[in-house]
């Protein structure tokens, strides 16, 4: 199960990069939510997977699965809202600006 | 934008209260049981959400006609306090402290400051999520 | 909290307050009841010379980050209480000054918040006994002076010279934090105390040397040693109170404080004594030389201090000698340069804060500073110019003024030194005299131009701006009272010596407390000997030099202009902009695809490149959970949106399939046990979705990539290539397990923070402050997004870029 979520995360990343890499505002947008997601299932990996139960005291199980990990995509996934938001915004306001998304159309002046 | 769209509201107004109730819930349990600030915040930013799918934005202020600009502030402001209040008992910064106590009517129930930076969390992300969703609907 | 961590607060609440205050009270001008609070702080501090002087001290502490051990801890002994006293007092005498200084037109806030966050930093410097935090206190000092030289930034040279001191001094600091994170490294401390009381077993330290030096570096910058001289001058651009209060009665003495504190940690070392007194005494030299052919009378008092601060220094460094000895009788000898040193800080502060003063006068009321143009104004100014007289006097070493007296026990130092038969003194030891002396008689020649040149001679009203008359009382307040101390000091100097001296001197040689020879008794008559035959000569050359001066100016002329220390900095600055523009503009190309492509080719090589180096990768999948039919179809559905959205045609289509990807994450999140996240992540990616498609009819259309194929190409293998490094890493990473895990602990989350949800318990609990922080980034974004949206930039706006 490792193995293969792992492999799924790296081809995630694969996605995301090339999304990240490419000249359109929204592509990025999504690649970088998509690059969030890969981390994500990363993190989950790491703290190994179904090695217990559910990390809450009121099951009284043997073990419980690491909640560290958890811990930290809880707080990534909310960051990674309110960055998404941010970028979406920040995407959508470019275009109204300049009228364009084409990333090289929007390099600054030579002299700035 | 005017939508007229009776059955999606008709139907938002019984399914808003549903999710507020879930939102509150998750809310309380979140100590004990999968749920937290977070998660309520979310909830409850959501139902604002469908709030301002179903009817326009205009109406959902005039209903709730607080800013929420300031929610998510106020619920920084509560973290904040919260963890300078137990630098006042000479612990260091946000430690959290928490005691139970017996009641005829609930049983025993646990009191703890968790609850309060909780509700700083939860003001917070509905503050924030629903200015955002606000303020983007708004540049229609 | 005690009284000593409570004066360093109060400035700063002070600071956030006068903004309210301001605008409560328009038609007050603030400084009245900013006034309070120097005041305030000077009195409670006076309450305590009385047991200060038996000996005791006050030592406070408070966690600040007790994990790297840094303790807000303050310390109040001799030394620091000479420190707070000058700090305060003047201060409050600035402060009285500077309400007739400044006219209510001014941005009065923004000053007197920029004075009140230099006078707690301050009182942090001198009061703090943990040197981390006296560094941060050391920077805000620096910054709080360069937010107060550029007061007028209207003003070329203002800017210019707020950023030459900034540069300077905070340069320095930054050489004084590695020799603090040296001295740590020895010692194991942050704390002075304890500092002292272990340096005697690393002196043989390979990192003992460096660490002097770097922090020397740190004095020199802000006491405005030669060559770092330069930035005084430059910062008389600020309003005359800030000169009198940071340049020369407090900040600049910050270094000499540090100097003074740090002497029982590396006084005694020959490196030491001979930095210190050498650049100081070339300062004196080089100070008052440079002071004569100055025009304008501020920068005239510029050099004049820096000349003074290099003959404390010199003192210093002449004390640190006696810690090379034992405490005996010789010793004492040396101690009284640290002794004259002492005192002469406190006399200096005295008469050229009452000079500046007078000088900030004529300036308010004629319009100039400019030797050249003024003249006469002794009918007109009778106050101001007795004021003048008297410090100028004292500072050119004068009975009956307190400068004379410090002059002579100076005079005794240097003399005594030359007989020294330590550090290789007895080949180089008669160049302290002689320097010094030939520094006094420039010294003399500077203190009478002062004085005749603008109140004597002749009168020209047409080359003055203004009618010339004497101050209003208010603004004269604040120099007499210094005027007072000049004459007072000198009369009833044991009274000082006892209470104040004495104890800073036991902390300077806290190793000599035991012995009563720490305290000589000042008496302005020593009998004929040779310090005051010193100062006779001092009188006749200088007069003659004075009289002739017009003859020998031409000395002055022959080193070419471009040579001085001012147009080395000048060019190294340029020099340093056009290297750094070079550099920057070669890869900052402007394109963020090339900033990207640096990151994941950086990423790829060394992440990678470690991998293959150390032959770290290894792979086995022993250990790994089996996997159900429906997991497959599930990592399938993943698999299949995300190569789906690289093909996709429209924007809609790309929207749904990244939710695809989201709802399926949470479906993953739920198979391995983790409710909340699976919770979190359905709200988050519907939320999400909403306002991808609430924002739709924004977003640009969704076109092919019409990019080169070579590009392509490279953005291909760029990809693939970091997808590959990552599944590398994370699989070897599974494999071998180099830790155990420590969520066991948090696993006790009932008994330690009563709750039964450990990933909740772990973001309140254990790990609240990340949490706050989260919900901070999380309130940011949300300001982003509101002000990305309202905040449009108008017509107008546009030429602000220009």
């Amino acid at each position: 199960m490792e193995t293969l979520i792992i492999i799924l995360a790296g081809i995630l990343v694969m996605v995301a990069t090339y999304l990240i890499l490419s000249k359109g505002l929204i592509r990025i947008v999504l690649g970088a939510a998509i690059l969030t997601h890969a981390i994500h299932l990363l993190l989950m990996t790491m703290g190994g997977l179904k090695k217990g139960d559910v990390p809450l005291l009121g099951e009284n199980a043997a073990s419980y699965t690491d909640a560290l990990p958890q811990a930290l995509i809880l707080t990534s996934i909310v960051i990674n809202f309110a960055v998404t938001a941010f970028f979406l915004v920040l995407a959508y306001r470019t275009y109204q600006e300049l009228k364009t998304d084409n990333l090289n159309a929007m390099r600054g002046f030579k002299d700035e | 934008m005017k939508i007229n769209d009776v059955i999606l509201q008709a139907i938002t107004k019984i399914v808003v209260f549903i999710i507020l109730t879930l939102a509150v819930y998750l809310f309380f349990s979140g100590h004990h049981t999968p749920g937290g600030g977070f998660v309520g915040g979310l909830v409850l930013a959501s139902a604002f959400v469908l709030l301002c799918l179903a009817y326009d934005v205009e109406t959902v202020q005039k209903g709730i006609p607080f800013d929420f600009k300031y929610v998510a502030a106020l619920g920084a402001l509560i973290m904040l306090i919260v963890g300078l209040g137990s630098i006042v008992f000479d612990v260091p910064f946000l430690s959290q402290s928490f005691t139970s106590m017996e009641s005829s009517l609930f049983g025993k129930i646990e009191i703890s400051t968790v609850t309060l930076f909780e509700a700083g969390v939860a003001l917070s992300v509905v503050g924030v999520v629903v200015t955002i969703i606000l303020s983007i609907s708004k540049d229609v | 909290m005690s009284t000593v961590n409570m004066a360093i607060f109060i400035p700063f609440i002070a600071a956030m307050l006068i903004p309210l205050v301001y605008k409560k009270l328009p038609r007050l001008h603030i400084g009245w009841i900013v006034l309070v609070i120097p005041t305030f702080l000077f009195i409670r501090l006076a309450c305590y010379i009385p047991t200060i002087a038996r000996g005791e001290t006050y030592l406070y502490t408070a966690q600040w980050i007790p994990s790297f051990d840094i303790y807000f801890s303050t310390y109040l002994d001799g030394l620091s209480m000479i420190f707070g006293l000058l700090i305060t007092g003047v201060g409050a005498l600035v402060i009285l000054y500077s309400i007739y200084y400044l006219s209510t037109k001014e941005s009065l806030q923004h000053f007197y918040i920029y004075l009140m966050l230099f006078m707690g930093a301050m009182l942090g410097v001198v009061f703090s006994d943990n040197i981390m935090v006296l560094y941060v206190f050391w920077e805000l000092t620096s910054i709080s002076s360069f937010l107060l030289i550029a007061f007028w930034y209207h003003r070329k040279g203002s800017r210019y010279g707020a950023r030459k001191s900034l540069l300077i001094t905070v340069g320095g600091g930054f050489a004084m934090l590695v020799g603090f994170i040296m001295i740590y490294t020895m010692t194991g401390t942050f704390h002075v105390r304890e500092i002292i009381a272990v340096i005697g077993e690393h002196k043989e330290s390979h990192l003992f040397l460096p660490a002097m030096l770097l922090l020397l570096f740190g004095a020199f910058t802000k006491s405005a040693q030669f060559p770092f001289h330069i930035w005084l001058p430059n910062a008389m651009e600020a309003p005359t109170p800030v000169s009198a209060y940071l340049h020369s009665a407090t900040m600049v003495k910050a270094g000499i404080y540090l100097v003074a504190r740090f002497t029982p940690v590396f006084g005694g070392e020959a490196v030491w004594f001979w930095l210190i007194s050498g650049v100081g005494l070339f300062t004196l030299f080089w100070g008052s030389f440079c002071a004569i052919r100055q025009t304008d009378l501020k920068a005239l008092l510029a050099y004049s201090t820096v000349s003074q601060l290099g003959m404390i220094m010199c003192l210093f460094g002449i004390g640190s000698a006696s810690l090379h000895m034992d405490a005996n009788i010789e010793a004492v000898l040396y101690t009284q340069a640290t002794f004259a040193a002492l005192f002469h800080l406190i006399n200096h502060s005295t008469f050229k804060g009452a000079l500046f003063m007078v000088v900030g006068i004529v300036d308010y009321r004629v319009g100039t500073r400019d030797i050249r143009k003024l003249g006469g104004l002794m009918a007109f100014m009778p106050i101001s110019f007795t004021v003048a007289v008297i410090g100028s006097f004292s500072m050119a070493g004068l009975p009956p003024f307190n400068g004379f007296l410090s002059k002579e026990m100076f005079f005794t130092a240097v003399l005594h030194v030359r007989k020294l038969d330590i550090f290789a003194m007895d080949t180089f030891g008669i160049l302290f005299p002689v320097i010094a002396w030939i520094a006094s008689c420039f010294t003399f020649i500077y203190c009478m131009i002062i004085v005749w040149q603008t109140f004597f001679g002749p009168y020209r009203r047409e080359k003055l701006e203004r009618k010339s008359r004497e101050a209003s009382p208010g603004m004269l307040i604040a120099p007499v009272t210094l005027a007072l101390f000049v004459v007072g000091i000198f009369f009833f100097p044991n009274v000082l010596g006892d209470y104040i001296l004495k104890p800073a001197m036991a902390s300077v040689f806290p190793s000599f407390q035991s012995d009563n020879y720490l305290r000589q008794p000042i008496s302005p008559w020593h009998g004929f000997n040779t310090e005051l035959m010193m100062t006779i000569g001092i009188l006749i050359i200088g007069t003659l030099l004075y009289m002739s001066r017009r003859y020998w100016k031409g000395i002055y002329n022959l080193v070419p202009d471009s040579w001085t220390l001012d147009n080395l900095y000048n060019n190294t600055l340029t020099q340093m902009e056009a290297g750094s523009s070079f550099i920057t503009s070669f890869y900052m190309t402007g394109y963020l695809r090339h900033y990207l492509l640096y990151m994941y080719v950086f990423f790829i090589l060394a992440v990678g490149g470690v991998l293959v180096y150390t032959g770290a990768f290894d792979f086995h999948m022993a250990n790994d959970a089996p996997i159900n039919s429906y997991e497959w179809m599930i990592a399938g559905v993943v698999f299949t949106s995300a190569i789906a959205i690289l093909f996709a045609k429209s924007r809609l289509t790309s929207i749904i399939l990244n939710g695809v990807i989201g709802y399926a994450i949470a479906v993953f999140f739920v198979l391995f046990r983790a409710p909340d996240l699976a919770l979190t992540q359905i709200v988050v990616e519907t939320v999400t979705t909403a306002l991808f498609l609430l924002c739709f009819y924004f977003l640009p259309p969704w076109r092919k990539e019409n990019a080169e194929p070579r590009s392509k190409r490279v953005n291909l293998v760029i990809s693939i290539a970091v997808g590959l490094v990552f599944i590398l890493v994370a699989l070897s990473v599974k494999s071998g397990k180099l830790f155990d895990t420590i969520a066991v602990y948090f696993e006790n989350a009932d008994e330690l923070a009563g709750g039964n949800n450990i990933v909740n318990t772990i973001l309140a609990d254990f790990r609240a402050f990340d949490t706050m922080l989260e919900v901070i980034v999380l309130l940011i974004a949300g300001i982003g997004v509101f002000s990305l949206i309202r905040l449009k930039a108008g017509k107008g706006a546009e030429k602000i870029e220009d």
